[in-house]
């Protein structure tokens, strides 16, 4: 699905990945914890193409194909998805409108027909439920005036919509109650097949009890010193971060 | 020597084309009669001859001409305007009613696929390119039929010169009266040589059944260089009149100076909406159209309104501030507008409300959208006078910036004679966001498309005033407008 080659990359002319070797097989959900600044929402931006991240070395192959050359619509709409740590409001542009035209250019990209009104409405009311996502809000403009929490469950919302073959949920559990954790964890759960895959960046073991990770990668520096299995998530939970920095010497 | 008789036979060639053409029966009366360039009273009293005027029109041109003649055309907007010679220009030609084309396939392919990228049906597509109409769908049965329904009613909407031989008396009693001959340069002008435009008189008590742009968009195209539209409603009256058209408008006149007059009576509310999309000029800022006009409202009567509602994306150079007097007690006026500019494209626009009336009401929302090398400004007045008790404005001035390249200036002023009166006044300016487009990208979404929904999304409580089918074509002439300004 995923291969990352000793990747580099810089923000500002500073150096922030530091050379990342990582492989997601298909079906395979991955953790990705560390201390705050370690490079993971870098990471992330830079798989899903942002301008302002410079890759200085290291290659990236998504579903075989080189991902790194690609505009970051079409990584998308090859199946990259990102669920972000801060979703940006969009004043004025309603929320199914902007869906809309997002499931739209997936489905012309992979040859298929544009969704009818109908088509449309009966998919957003399925999704939503998933999540359960308020009616009002896809009325709304984009995350516009949308507490923390129904951010998070739009991302996923989206996520559900757009049905990527891989998705990385930077911190999508952040700022989330009990039972939001639980909602979004089970949206996420629910989207899980053999063929798709995931990046689950998290500081807290309490997600990885409900989305259960088949690795654990503790991501310090801009590199990632530590893979295991989810096991990892409890330890870093008990111990924190102290024992990674000073056994990294830092 | 040589390109003369180039010319030459090039013209006679042309004059056989247009004469088979005759012969077909497309056109039963082709009016080639343009007079000599320059501008001089003789011109005027040949221009007021030739349109058949009686007396008070001449007049009124001889009047307005003689104001001209002292005025000095104004350098205060923030514009950089070439020199214009006024002596140039030939200020009658009848208009050409030939259709330049017999069929779409003949129709530069860039236009079409610009009218389908705007939806706009291919009857409509035909009309607008200057195509023949087939005879099956017969506009003109189209019209009869609207024209049958407003004179049921007592609407008199017909063009300014029919308005002129078929109302005098109702036309001398409004004519100037929103925009005196003298009020500036260019309306001194326009009233001086207008040629033609549109005249519409409400009569007491009738809500006018159908949005006047249905009937326009069928009905006016080359409306010609000095416009003049006149819209009167008497009491309790109502109507909703839309001018221009999404479609690019390109014409070979590079100077266009419209004045629009506008006077509600008691109760009455007039809404009058614009998309205006005269060519811009090229990626490089060569030509395009330089559009100086004055449109104006008078609030006369009591408890009446006017509301203008713009969307401005053409013109190399725009010089508009649709205005409101507020005269009535208890009357409103409305000044709702988008202006995009792209490439080398200045505009000069906004509002003024004078208040004069009792418990007058004004609202101010101008959202522009500056992108390329453009500059884009608001300038706007609100004055309460110290009769206008009790009254209110509030103005909205938001600019939104595309890149570093371009600018964005705002340009208040403020003056209210009364202490019972209250004026508010917000401005932001901001930038698009690299995030919000980024976030757009990562679900798909390219960023021309991004950007468009971006300054749709921006400008949608201006657009959610327009008519309803041109609100849709307005968000797609936006999107359209940005083409290439990615960056
Ligand atoms: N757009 C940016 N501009 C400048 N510095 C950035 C930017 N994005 C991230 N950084 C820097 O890169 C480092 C890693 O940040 P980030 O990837 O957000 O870490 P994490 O998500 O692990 O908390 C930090 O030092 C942060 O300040
Ligand atoms: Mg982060």
């Amino acid at each position: 699905m995923l291969k990352i080659k000793n990747l580099y990359a810089s923000v500002d002319g500073q150096e922030i990945l530091k050379g990342i070797n990582l492989e997601i097989k298909p079906g395979e959900v991955h953790a990705i914890m560390g201390p705050n600044g370690s490079g993971k929402s870098t990471l992330a931006n830079v798989l899903a193409g942002k301008q302002e991240y410079e890759v200085t070395a290291g290659e990236v192959t998504f579903l075989g194909e080189n991902l790194l050359d690609k505009a970051p619509e079409t990584r998308a709409k090859d199946g990259l998805f990102l669920s972000f740590q801060y979703p940006v409001e969009i004043p004025g542009v309603p929320m199914a409108n902007f869906i809309k035209t997002a499931v739209n250019e997936h489905r012309v990209h992979r040859g298929e027909k544009e969704l009818t009104a109908g088509q449309f409405l009966k998919l957003m009311r399925e999704k939503m439920e998933l999540v359960e996502m308020k009616t009002k809000l896809t009325n709304r403009s984009v995350n516009e005036g949308f507490s923390g929490g129904e951010k998070k469950k739009n991302e996923i919302f989206q996520m559900a919509m757009l049905e990527p073959k891989l998705a990385i949920l930077d911190e999508t559990d952040s700022g989330l109650d009990i039972d939001a954790l639980r909602t979004v964890a089970n949206g996420v759960n629910a989207l899980k097949s053999p063929e798709t895959s995931s990046i689950v960046i998290t500081h807290y073991q309490r997600l990885l009890d409900y989305i259960v990770p088949d690795f654990v990668h503790i991501l310090y520096h801009g590199k990632i010193v530590k893979t295991a299995g989810k096991e990892l998530a409890l330890e870093l939970e008990e111990k924190g971060y102290d024992w990674i920095k000073s056994e990294k010497g830092n | 020597m040589e390109r003369k008789v180039e010319m030459e036979e090039q013209n006679k060639l042309l004059n056989d084309v247009t004469q088979a053409d005759y012969k077909y029966g497309f056109v039963t009366d082709i009016e080639t009669d343009i007079i000599e360039k320059g501008l001089n009273e003789d011109i005027i009293r040949l221009i007021s001859k030739k349109k058949g005027e009686p007396e008070f029109m001449l007049n009124f041109r001889l009047a307005a001409f003689k104001k001209w003649e002292k005025m000095e055309m104004p350098d205060w907007a923030y514009l950089k305007i070439p020199p214009i010679d006024l002596q140039s220009i030939s200020y009658y030609a009848a208009p050409k009613k030939q259709p330049k084309y017999e069929s779409l396939d003949e129709v530069d392919p860039e236009l079409l696929d610009t009218f389908n990228k705007l939806g706009i049906p291919v009857e409509e597509q035909k009309h607008l390119a200057g195509v023949a109409v087939d005879v099956v769908m017969d506009s003109v049965s189209v019209k009869t039929t609207f024209k049958e329904t407003l004179a049921e009613k007592g609407i008199i909407f017909c063009s300014f010169s029919e308005a002129v031989k078929e109302h005098p008396e109702l036309v001398k009693k409004y004519l100037g009266k929103a925009v005196p001959v003298s009020d500036n340069y260019f309306a001194a002008l326009n009233s001086a040589v207008f040629s033609d435009g549109s005249f519409c008189y409400i009569p007491k008590g009738v809500r006018c059944p159908m949005e006047l742009s249905t009937y326009f968009r069928i009905n006016a195209a080359n409306t010609g260089q000095f416009e003049r539209t006149l819209i009167v409603a008497d009491d309790d009256s109502y109507v909703s009149y839309l001018e221009g058209c999404t479609a690019p408008m390109r014409d070979e006149n590079q100077l266009h100076a419209a004045v629009v007059e506008i006077i509600t009576m008691d109760r009455a509310e007039v809404k009058y909406s614009t998309v205006q999309n005269w060519y811009p000029g090229n990626k490089e800022g060569v030509g395009g159209i330089y559009n100086f006009v004055t449109k104006r409202g008078v609030c006369r009567g009591v408890s009446s309104k006017i509301s203008w509602t713009q969307v401005e994306t053409g013109s190399a150079i725009t010089w508009k501030y649709p205005s409101c007097i507020l005269l009535g007690d208890n009357s409103v006026g409305e000044f709702n507008s988008v202006a995009l500019t792209n490439n080398f494209q200045q505009a000069d626009t906004g509002s003024k409300m004078i208040h004069i009336g009792k418990n007058t009401k004004s609202t101010i929302i101008s959202k522009g959208i500056s992108a390329g090398r453009s500059d884009n400004s608001y300038r706007g007045l609100v004055k309460v006078m110290p009769g206008a008790k009790n009254s209110r404005n509030f103005s909205q001035c938001d600019s939104l910036l595309l890149n570093d390249t371009c600018g964005a200036h705002t340009f208040p002023y403020i003056d209210v004679r009364n202490k019972s009166s209250i004026v508010e006044h917000e401005a932001t300016t901001s930038k698009i966001g690299e995030d919000q487009i980024f976030y757009c990208n990562q679900r798909g979404i390219d960023t021309e498309t991004a950007i468009g929904m971006i300054v749709n999304g921006y400008a949608k409580e201006v657009l959610n005033k327009l008519p309803m089918e041109f609100a849709v074509e307005a968000q797609k002439l936006l999107q359209l407008s940005l083409e290439g300004s990615v960056g």
